[in-house]
């Protein structure tokens, strides 16, 4: 009896969960339909689920107009180069404000969480003038720091919360046995916080990667990452859902595939602190 | 001595007449008649060695990023696309290199006078015309006849509006006019302006007053809305020149007033179900001696203090030359070629005889930016008014509009709203 | 004594970079936008036009669109917050549920997350809420019933639920991982003893995720403050969907007025200190709960 009750059990919610996930992927898988159609079929009323002529063309038209390796280059250089700069950064003083707590340590926190309210149009001027004296306009270095600066209040924000988790018994005891600072950072505490450090580097992946603003603004030909790429497909004259569709996936596609891979570590270290 | 004198001055002519090859960038629109330029370019780096970088952008963002560069001497970009709305602005401040030395192979007299007035500032060409347009009525000839109605070569919009009821057919999804309703200064806010000068209405009087709380204007409106109400499709609020061509080629359509570029596509059989059916008029007028079609042309220009004037110049010519033209009706047909620009276009045998060439031709040169408004006006453009602020301005008094099309306000309460944003803004300019 | 001067320099020391580059990035920015708003600078009217004092800031907020751009933008961050959290704990129950499959409905839950925010901007809008191709138009038409055209009658609507969607992810993770180290034994004598699911659910579950809410609510605040892609590929702020952040870049970027704007820039930051220190009040007592 208590078998088929958990069986029944189990049935359901697998129908229940399948249905509502496949609901909110919804939009992406139809994206991806879309653009193995025609331009014609991608209007098409009633709209096509499965029975329409596939076609690659729309990724044909995309690859000869525009340089898709030179995009998703400069997008996995600029979000993976601010990243792991910001990591280098954020380690040692998300390592200080964990274990050697002051006072202040909650107010500096918080007004690191604050820089990131500023508006970003707001300085676009400002920047975009810096960035001209400096030689740095269209370039990736520019994008690297910049994107760095964006993402480092929460990347330190998040290895804060996951150094805290670690009991700080072990690290006394490394220290009493004559470890020193840099020994203790590399041999004892890095071990402990690789799930935490992979899923923040994950996560400001898919941040940096997603962020608009300035890869548009502060880039022309040479550092265009892949969210300039899309912007050229968007809203031009005649017919453009399929090609849309089919840009569109070429510029989600790396990091839903990464994602895939990674979700394990996205699920089991997005904790911040949440945990008891 | 005469042999070294000899000697070095070859070396000098011949280090003069090696030019470097250089990589250009230039930022354009994603509009077909530029992808098509980016798809012909070997053409230009096997003419002169240079190559060419595409930063291609949708309209708003194009234009904001162009901005951007210009007015902080960016340098970001050798050749820009720019319209005409920008090109007198730009090229009154100096940030423009002047084209006022191009080869005469280039023939800048066969440029139709109204494109090169238009990207002229004091005389000086500072941006050449790729491709121009004004706008013109498309109808669907099979449902005039249905209906018992001819339409006149140039019609009113009495008749327009009489036309575009009877051609009305719900039941079987036909609307009888599809029309630009959409925010944005260069979307339904360009259309209603154009129609509001053949009501007799301008933006400003001669002394920079905003003229929305006029008769002209809201006759206008009224007169838009209540068409559009009757024989326009749902929801035209947010329809701008895709949605409508869309429509138009799907059939739903009896008549449609927008870009004379939008003939090539409607009457292209591969995308357009109606393309055998399609027939022009001039946009029409209310009897007062000025119509609402309106005038406007891509140009490239090149930023002063570029280090690549040179050879930026030499793709501007190659661009916008007739070569150019003749070597994408090689590959695409002349259907397809960029219209708009060139006198000698409308006068090659093989173009002549398009069905839209001629209606193409008369709108362009019955649009006068300079004259655009029946009432004396301190502006120049027919559907903008070349200020700078005028984007901004147009761009929240359009919202204003579409929200009144789609009923979330009155006319009256648009045309009020309308007023005290423009004058609010042209007295924080300056301007009064 | 001298351990604990040695330890506070090091702590110092291990934070100074990145303390000096955040404030590097905070303060020339800031720096250079007060000095833009206090003077009348016009790039396309001829550039710096001299010192106008507060001119600026006068005219940002007696401009008729202020307030509603300050509303609006509170409005869509709260929607946002509550949709996420509220369906994110419904997500999160259900995905904890023993079934098959669960890997495969995680990642296809997750999905939004990846998905840049201009283009899902513009899927929305072309593909889903188009009052005449879309999606939606078709299936309400399958219903017999007049398609609705979402970014216009419902434009604030539309973008909220543009923007919760890509959300959504984000929130029902944490909600799972906290869910997940939820004491199952706690759960189990309760069950025992005769308390019904909401009583459960009321007092041992919502409990436990209120650590988790806090930093939901934190952390989405700040980015939901600047959205701004959403907005200005689906309706360009018409129909009543100006935030304040999209007030500021029509400023700067389509009136070209950098001194106008770099003064909204100001209210902005003044706006977004106010929302800090009242989330402070909220999540500062979690943050010293961990105190070990």
């Amino acid at each position: 009896m208590a078998r088929s009750i958990k069986f029944q059990r189990k049935t359901i919610n697998t129908l229940i969960a399948w249905a509502v996930g496949l609901l909110i992927f919804f939009p992406v898988l139809w994206t991806i339909l879309t653009s193995f159609k025609t331009e014609a079929q991608a209007i098409n009323d009633p709209p096509l689920f499965l029975f329409f002529d596939w076609t690659l063309e729309n990724y044909a038209v995309v690859q000869e107009r525009s340089d898709y390796m030179k995009f998703l280059t400069n997008s996995i250089i600029v979000a993976g180069g601010s990243t792991l700069l910001g990591i280098f950064i954020a380690v040692p003083a998300a390592w200080s404000m964990a274990f050697l707590p002051t006072k202040r340590t909650k107010d500096i926190l918080l007004w690191m969480l604050s820089t990131k309210m500023l508006p970003a149009v707001g300085v676009l001027y400002p920047i975009y003038i810096g960035c001209i004296k400096l030689g740095l306009l269209d370039s990736r270095t520019a994008l690297v720091v910049i994107l760095m600066l964006i993402n480092l209040p929460i990347i330190v924000w998040m290895l804060y919360t996951y150094f805290r988790e670690i009991p700080s018994e072990i690290l006394e005891a490394a220290r009493m046995d004559g470890a020193s600072l840099w020994k203790e950072i590399a041999y004892v505490l890095t071990p402990m916080a690789i799930p935490g450090i992979a899923s923040t580097i994950l996560l400001n992946l898919i941040l940096a990667w997603n962020e608009s603003f300035w890869t548009l603004n502060l880039t022309a030909a040479k550092a265009g990452t892949l969210t300039a790429f899309i912007a050229s497909y968007s809203s031009p004259e005649g017919l453009f859902f399929a090609k849309l569709s089919a840009a569109s996936t070429m510029a989600i596609a790396p990091i839903l595939i990464l994602g895939w891979f990674s979700q394990k570590q996205l699920v089991r270290g997005l904790t911040f602190g949440a945990v008891k | 001595m005469r042999k070294l004198i000899s000697i070095i001055a070859a070396v000098f002519t011949l280090t003069a007449s090696v030019t470097f090859a250089e990589n250009l960038t230039i930022a354009t629109v994603n509009n077909g008649d530029m992808i098509r330029m980016q798809g012909l370019t070997d053409d230009f780096t096997k003419k002169t060695g240079h190559t060419v970088e595409w930063v291609t952008l949708e309209e708003n963002v194009l234009r904001q990023r162009v901005t951007t560069d210009i007015t902080t001497k960016g340098g970001a970009f050798d050749i820009m696309t720019i319209g005409m709305y920008e090109t007198p602005i730009w090229g009154s401040n100096g940030w423009l290199v002047a084209l006022d030395d191009l080869s005469a192979d280039y023939n800048v007299g066969d440029l139709l006078p109204a494109m090169a007035g238009g990207l002229s500032h004091e005389g000086t060409l500072y941006a050449a015309p790729f491709y121009g347009e004004s706008s013109m009525i498309m109808y669907r000839t099979d449902l005039m006849a249905k209906a018992g109605l001819e339409m006149p070569a140039a019609p009113s919009w009495n008749f327009i509006a009489k036309a575009a009821r009877e051609m009305t057919d719900r039941a079987n999804d036909i609307n009888g006019i599809c029309l630009r309703g959409k925010a944005g200064w260069g979307e339904g806010g360009a259309f209603i302006t154009a129609m509001s000068n053949s009501f007799g209405a301008r933006w400003f009087d001669e002394d920079w007053n905003a003229q929305f709380d006029t008769r002209e204007w809201s006759d206008t409106l009224n007169f838009f809305v209540n068409m559009m109400s009757d024989a326009g499709p749902a929801g035209y609020a947010t329809n701008g020149f895709n949605e409508n061509l869309s429509l138009f080629q799907q059939g739903k359509c009896g008549m449609w007033i927008d870009a004379t570029v939008a003939a090539s596509f409607v009457t292209n059989p591969k995308d357009s179900t109606v393309a055998d059916k399609v027939g022009f008029a001039l946009a029409p007028d209310n009897g007062m001696g000025v119509r609402s079609n309106w005038l406007w042309a891509w140009a490239l220009a090149i930023p002063a203090g570029t280090q690549k004037e040179a050879a930026a110049k030499q793709f501007i010519e190659w661009a916008t030359s007739t070569s150019y033209i003749e070597l994408v009706a090689a590959n695409e047909g002349w259907a397809n070629v960029p219209p708009g620009a060139r006198t000698s276009l409308y006068e090659n045998a093989n173009y002549k005889d398009i069905p839209f060439a001629k209606m193409t031709l008369d709108s362009i040169l019955s649009a006068d930016p300079t004259n655009s408004t029946v009432d004396p006006s301190p502006y120049v453009g027919i559907q903008f008014a070349a200020i700078p602020e005028f984007a901004g301005i147009a761009t929240d008094v359009s919202q204003e509009f579409s929200a009144a099309y789609a009923g979330q306000q009155t006319i009256a309460e648009a045309l009020a709203k309308a007023q005290t944003i423009t004058n609010d803004a042209m007295e924080a300019a300056g301007y009064r | 004594m001298t351990g604990q001067l040695t330890t506070r320099s090091i702590a110092r020391f291990m934070m100074a970079p990145a303390v000096v580059f955040l404030l590097g990035w905070m303060l020339a920015p800031l720096i250079t936008t007060l000095y833009f708003s206090f003077k009348k600078y016009l790039p396309l009217r001829g550039g710096d036009l001299g010192w106008v004092g507060f001119e600026n800031y006068v005219k940002f907020v007696t401009a008729s669109s202020f307030w509603p751009s300050v509303y609006t933008t509170l409005i869509i961050v709260v929607s946002v917050l509550v949709i996420t959290v509220v369906l994110g704990i419904f997500l999160a129950l259900l995905l904890d549920q023993p079934m098959w499959g669960q890997g495969i409905v995680r990642i296809l839950v997750i999905a939004p997350f990846f998905v840049m925010p201009t283009v899902s901007g513009l899927v929305w809008k072309n593909m889903f809420m188009d009052p005449i191709n879309g999606i939606l138009a078709h299936l309400w038409k399958f219903f017999g019933l007049q398609p609705l055209e979402w970014l216009v009658q419902y434009s604030l609507g539309s973008v909220i639920m543009i923007v919760s969607w890509q959300w959504l992810p984000f929130a029902t993770l944490i909600l799972l991982t906290a869910i997940q180290s939820l004491d199952r034994e706690q759960l189990e004598a309760a069950e025992m003893d005769g308390a019904s699911t909401i009583k459960r659910f009321g007092y041992i579950i919502l409990p436990h995720l209120a650590r988790a809410i806090t930093i939901i609510i934190l952390i989405q605040t700040i980015f939901l403050l600047s959205i701004f892609a959403e907005i200005f590929v689906t309706t360009a702020g018409a129909f009543g969907t100006k935030t304040l952040t999209y007030l500021i870049f029509q400023r700067v970027l389509e009136s070209q007025n950098v001194g106008l704007g770099s003064a909204g820039g100001v209210y902005a930051i003044i706006l977004a200190n106010i929302v800090a220190i009242f989330l402070m009040r909220i999540v500062g007592k979690s943050l010293d709960a961990k105190a070990s």
